[in-house]
């Protein structure tokens, strides 16, 4: 009998840099960039005798995530530290969250090929993220750069319930979505102000019990995601079938080779000894602040696509493709309300020409070469029949090329469109005399005909003609 | 009268007066330090040239009549745990032998900066706290001035010997459990540690975070009053310290203690004590009662279980608070490390002295995945039982009274090569850590010529009560008041 199919089980862990100003436990400034170690203070550093004082920012933008993810607010949560030594940890411990995280049971649904599916949240708990080794910048010695240290996460554990890479993408793509567009993530992933550990096993069907998991750390693109599970998954079940044994380890991705190695094993990874941290206090949370911060906070990405839906009357994907980031939804919404133009006119401009020239250039949204004044100029042209469609693409690419606005270009160019009867019968008049043969033989009884009469009377005016126009008058002249 | 006899009072109406400048006071400090302080090892580090540029600014002040506070240009000491920007900060330890402060503490920047006072110097103490005879001080041990045979008490060891020998009018402390205390009653000196919450510990090197307290050891309660006042109070810097208005401590002494009840907890009067702090305690007991309060046995049942209790909790935040001194940013880092695991395991192995590593040990075993639950929660539970026990004695009484000591100080070597011997000295004085109320220790006599102390233990943020009971006691009997004859 053959054996079940390998199924996969993926659990992913979000790390995500709060925005916050300064770090989590003292007054130091958070900017990415500066100059190794100008933003580590007393605190950072964890000089002798310091202490942390927790930044009620942080738990706000923790509350926040946890009310977009369905979850339960703990009404009393409490730091502890992780102890484990490390030159770029400073004080031989992190201080995170252990046995009591402020955000748990929550959920996120994701759409994969048009199917919807909802990927558990098991808790995220608040901490503080380490400074950074640099190993190349000095031969043979290692530097450290406490500017990071200390700064503000949230480590989002997902339940095992994704099941493939590209689930795994839509999940954290979502993800993206939400905590960039609740304003509490930057997310940028070169950064590293967004970046995943993915737990991958294998398993013989959905009944047998989960494989041993290995967990590739710090993939900061959403390409690498897939890329280091889809290398894992197949490492993975190539081990099992040649009768090899998965390990319980840490692995690292390398974006050069789209490959996995091992790091170290887990079984011999530190005991952490987590205690509650003495220095701090719990944190209580109350109804009334959770009130607050839900009254403060930005419309989400699923309540938007169901609004895009409703109110532009978009099909589900369109409304899915818009509302995927903040700043296309953003750019969407300017592009309708500056034109004027029908909101579904506005979609297939945004999500096919525009679009696709992004991707064609490899730029997002935020560095697009047409701004949303400027596509709403040319799509107001095509609404009130200025223009055509089809000039309209001609139009944009000018646009792309830096020629100015669509009326600077419909101008410069000629494009205006010809809604003038007299003009365009002149020119059908021109054709019928120009073409006796193709008349007598549409006037037999060849309708076929019709589209050739259309092609060459648009072709004499330069394709400005007026389409429906022309339509109509070619038909009342043709027949005769 | 001797300018080191004087209170902090008579001190600060002495410079008020211009019957001398703070320069003179403080030079004076600096020669009795000069003369005397080989024989202690009170002193780590002297602060000679600042302290006697911060006298002049002191009386430059006075002369151009600014108006500064009641402390302004009189001299004090500070335990050498206390970060002090610019100074060594050594802790004790050889691991922190070469580190310099970036940064004062809060407690320092409220004695000097805000209440104008002295410092003369860094004092003495057991590594990190960590001792209760100052024998673990890398620095060498402190010799108690009543008895130069004899152990100062600890961890405070040289915070007391400089006090008591004149070699500073007053000095801060800390008391993790018991180490303001202890000492004081080794000294014939009046401690005091505060609730938990009511100074600051920034800045103070932590040994045992949920503890750990600073507070002041002086020659009477008046001048304790005076330094804790001055100490007291809310900082941002600090998420376990208490918003709440410090009270009037110096205004609250000289209340009549008529009907005080005063609670005598049985565990504490049991066996254990010698006979000669016995009859002292007993004799304080009498003086407080012919004072008007009314004395009555009471029962703190989980009280004798605060040894075990403690030397779980304190060494587990011990080796937690411990790990930031790796070597690698500040402090001792061994020379002869190859790669990273002996940097650490070399620089620590060096920069600890035993006793530190004792409890290192001991904390890392009790966090230790599988053992948290038998040994620290453990102590966690048994802790809230021992708070339990002082809230509910509380309902009935005003202060608890009880020995510090179980004798008087010991002979340097008599404990050292036995660490359960050496922990039971703090069996009266962990109690009030575990429960984070306030305590104190004052005079109540000699035994064979040694100073003998009792403590006051009262209720939360219940001090100014506290310093109350203590001064009217300090008004009725002369303890206090002696000094050690070699060094008058």
């Amino acid at each position: 009998m053959a054996l079940p199919a390998w199924e996969v089980v993926i659990g992913l862990e979000v790390h995500c840099q709060l925005m916050t100003q300064t770090k989590i436990f003292s007054g130091a400034a958070t900017a990415y960039g500066a100059e190794p170690n100008t933003q580590a203070d007393a605190v950072t550093l964890g000089l002798p005798g310091v202490l942390p004082v927790l930044n009620q920012q942080a738990v706000k933008m923790a509350v926040k995530f946890g009310l977009a993810v369905d979850a339960k607010i703990a009404e009393r949560c409490v730091f502890a530290r992780k102890h484990y030594f490390y030159p770029d940890l400073p004080k031989g411990y992190q201080i995170s969250q252990y046995e009591l995280p402020i955000v748990e049971h929550g959920h996120l649904d994701i759409e994969v090929d048009g199917k919807v599916k909802r990927i558990g949240i098991t808790r995220a708990h608040l901490e503080e993220d380490a400074g950074k080794s640099l190993h190349e910048a000095y031969p043979g010695m290692t530097g450290i750069d406490l500017n990071r240290a200390g700064t503000p996460l949230i480590e989002i554990v997902s339940e095992p319930d994704i099941r493939s890479a590209a689930e795994a993408v839509a999940y954290l793509k979502k993800m993206h979505a939400i905590v960039v567009s609740l304003g509490v993530c930057d997310g940028n992933m070169q950064e590293g102000s967004f970046r995943c550990d993915a737990n991958v096993s294998v398993r013989r069907g959905p009944d047998a019990p989960f494989g041993t998991r290995t967990e590739t750390k710090n993939i900061n693109s959403f390409r690498y995601v897939q890329q280091a599970i889809d290398f894992e998954i197949a490492r993975q079940i190539e081990v099992l079938e040649a009768g090899g044994t998965i390990y319980q380890e840490t692995r690292l991705f390398n974006p050069d080779t789209g490959e996995t190695r091992a790091m170290r094993l887990k079984e011999n990874a530190n005991d952490y000894r987590y205690f509650p941290d003495p220095d701090l206090l719990p944190v209580i949370v109350t109804a009334e602040d959770i009130a607050a911060i839900k009254a403060d906070m930005p419309e989400l990405p699923t309540a938007k696509k169901v609004r895009f839906e409703s109110q532009y009357g978009l099909s589900p994907y369109d409304a899915n493709l818009l509302t995927g980031e903040t700043a296309l939804a953003l750019y969407f919404e300017d592009v309708v309300k500056t034109s004027g133009a029908e909101a579904k006119l506005c979609s297939n401009w945004v999500t096919g020409n525009l679009l696709a020239a992004l991707n064609k250039s490899g730029k997002g949204i935020e560095d697009t070469p047409i701004s949303a004044v400027q596509l709403a100029g040319l799509v107001a042209r095509i609404a009130d029949k200025t223009i055509s469609g089809n000039i309209g693409k001609d139009v944009f690419e000018a646009m792309l090329n830096g020629e100015g606005s669509a009326d600077e270009i419909i101008k410069a160019k000629g494009l205006m469109q010809i809604t003038d009867a007299g003009a365009i019968i002149k020119a059908i008049e021109e054709i019928m005399a120009k073409n006796p043969g193709q008349l007598a033989e549409y006037r037999s009884g060849k309708d076929k005909l019709f589209g050739f009469f259309v092609g060459q009377t648009m072709k004499a005016t330069g394709g400005k003609a007026n389409p429906d126009a022309l339509n109509r008058l070619l038909k009342e002249k043709l027949a005769g | 009268m001797n300018l080191h006899q004087l209170s902090l009072t008579a001190m600060a109406e002495g410079l008020a007066a211009r019957k001398f400048s703070s320069r003179e006071l403080t030079q004076h400090y600096l020669d009795r330090i000069a003369q005397y302080d080989k024989q202690l090892n009170s002193y780590v580090t002297l602060t000679a040239h600042a302290a006697l540029d911060a006298a002049d600014v002191a009386d430059t002040r006075r002369t151009k009549g600014e108006v500064g506070g009641l402390l302004a240009g009189i001299p004090i000491a500070q335990k050498d745990i206390f970060c002090t920007e610019g100074v060594r900060t050594a802790c004790g330890s050889k691991m922190l032998d070469r580190f310099v402060a970036p940064y004062s503490a809060t407690i320092i920047d409220k004695l000097h900066r805000d209440a104008g006072m002295v410092m003369l110097g860094k004092l003495n103490m057991d590594e990190f706290a960590m001792g209760s005879s100052n024998e673990t001080s890398f620095y060498g041990p402190v010799k108690n001035p009543w008895d130069v045979t004899r152990v100062p008490g600890g961890s405070s060891g040289g915070s007391v010997a400089a006090v008591a020998a004149g070699l500073a009018p007053v000095a801060t402390a800390t008391d993790t459990g018991g180490s303001i205390r202890q000492p004081a009653a080794f000294t014939n000196l009046t401690g005091i540690k505060p609730t938990y919450g009511r100074v600051s510990r920034y800045g103070m090197i932590a040994f045992a975070s949920s503890l750990d307290q600073a507070g002041v050891v002086a020659r009477s309660t008046e001048d304790a009053a005076l330094i804790l006042q001055a100490m007291s109070g809310f900082d941002p810097l600090d998420s376990t310290s208490i918003e709440r208005p410090v009270d009037d401590l110096v205004g609250g002494l000289g209340k009549s203690i008529k009907g005080l009840k005063i609670g005598l907890p049985k565990e504490y009067f049991a066996d254990g004590m010698s006979a000669g702090v016995r009859s002292c305690v007993e004799a304080a007991i009498a003086q407080l009662k012919a004072l008007g309060a009314v004395v009555s046995e009471i029962s703190l049942p989980n009280a004798p279980l605060s040894v075990p209790t403690y030397y779980v909790v304190a060494p587990a935040e011990a080796s937690s608070n411990l790990a930031r001194m790796d070597g690698v940013r500040f402090g001792h880092r061994s020379q002869e490390a190859r790669n990273l695991e002996e940097l650490y395991k070399k620089s620590r192995g060096e920069g600890f002295g035993p006793e530190v590593q004792r409890r290192i040990m001991i904390g890392t075993y009790v966090l230790s995945h599988g053992y948290y639950d038998a040994y620290y929660l453990q102590a966690q539970k048994v802790r809230n039982l021992i708070y339990q026990d002082f809230k509910r004695a509380y309902e009935a009484v005003d202060v608890i009274l009880a020995p510090t000591t179980t004798d008087v100080a010991f002979k340097f070597g008599d404990k050292s090569d036995d660490p359960v011997a050496m922990y039971l000295n703090d069996i009266y004085t962990i109690a009030a850590n575990l429960a984070g109320i306030p305590a104190m220790s004052l005079p109540c006599g000699f035994s064979d010529g040694l100073p003998v102390g009792f403590q006051l233990m009262g209720n939360y943020f219940d001090e100014a009560r506290l310093l109350n009971v203590a001064h009217q006691y300090q008004q009725a009997t002369d303890f206090h008041n002696q000094s050690p004859k070699e060094f008058l």
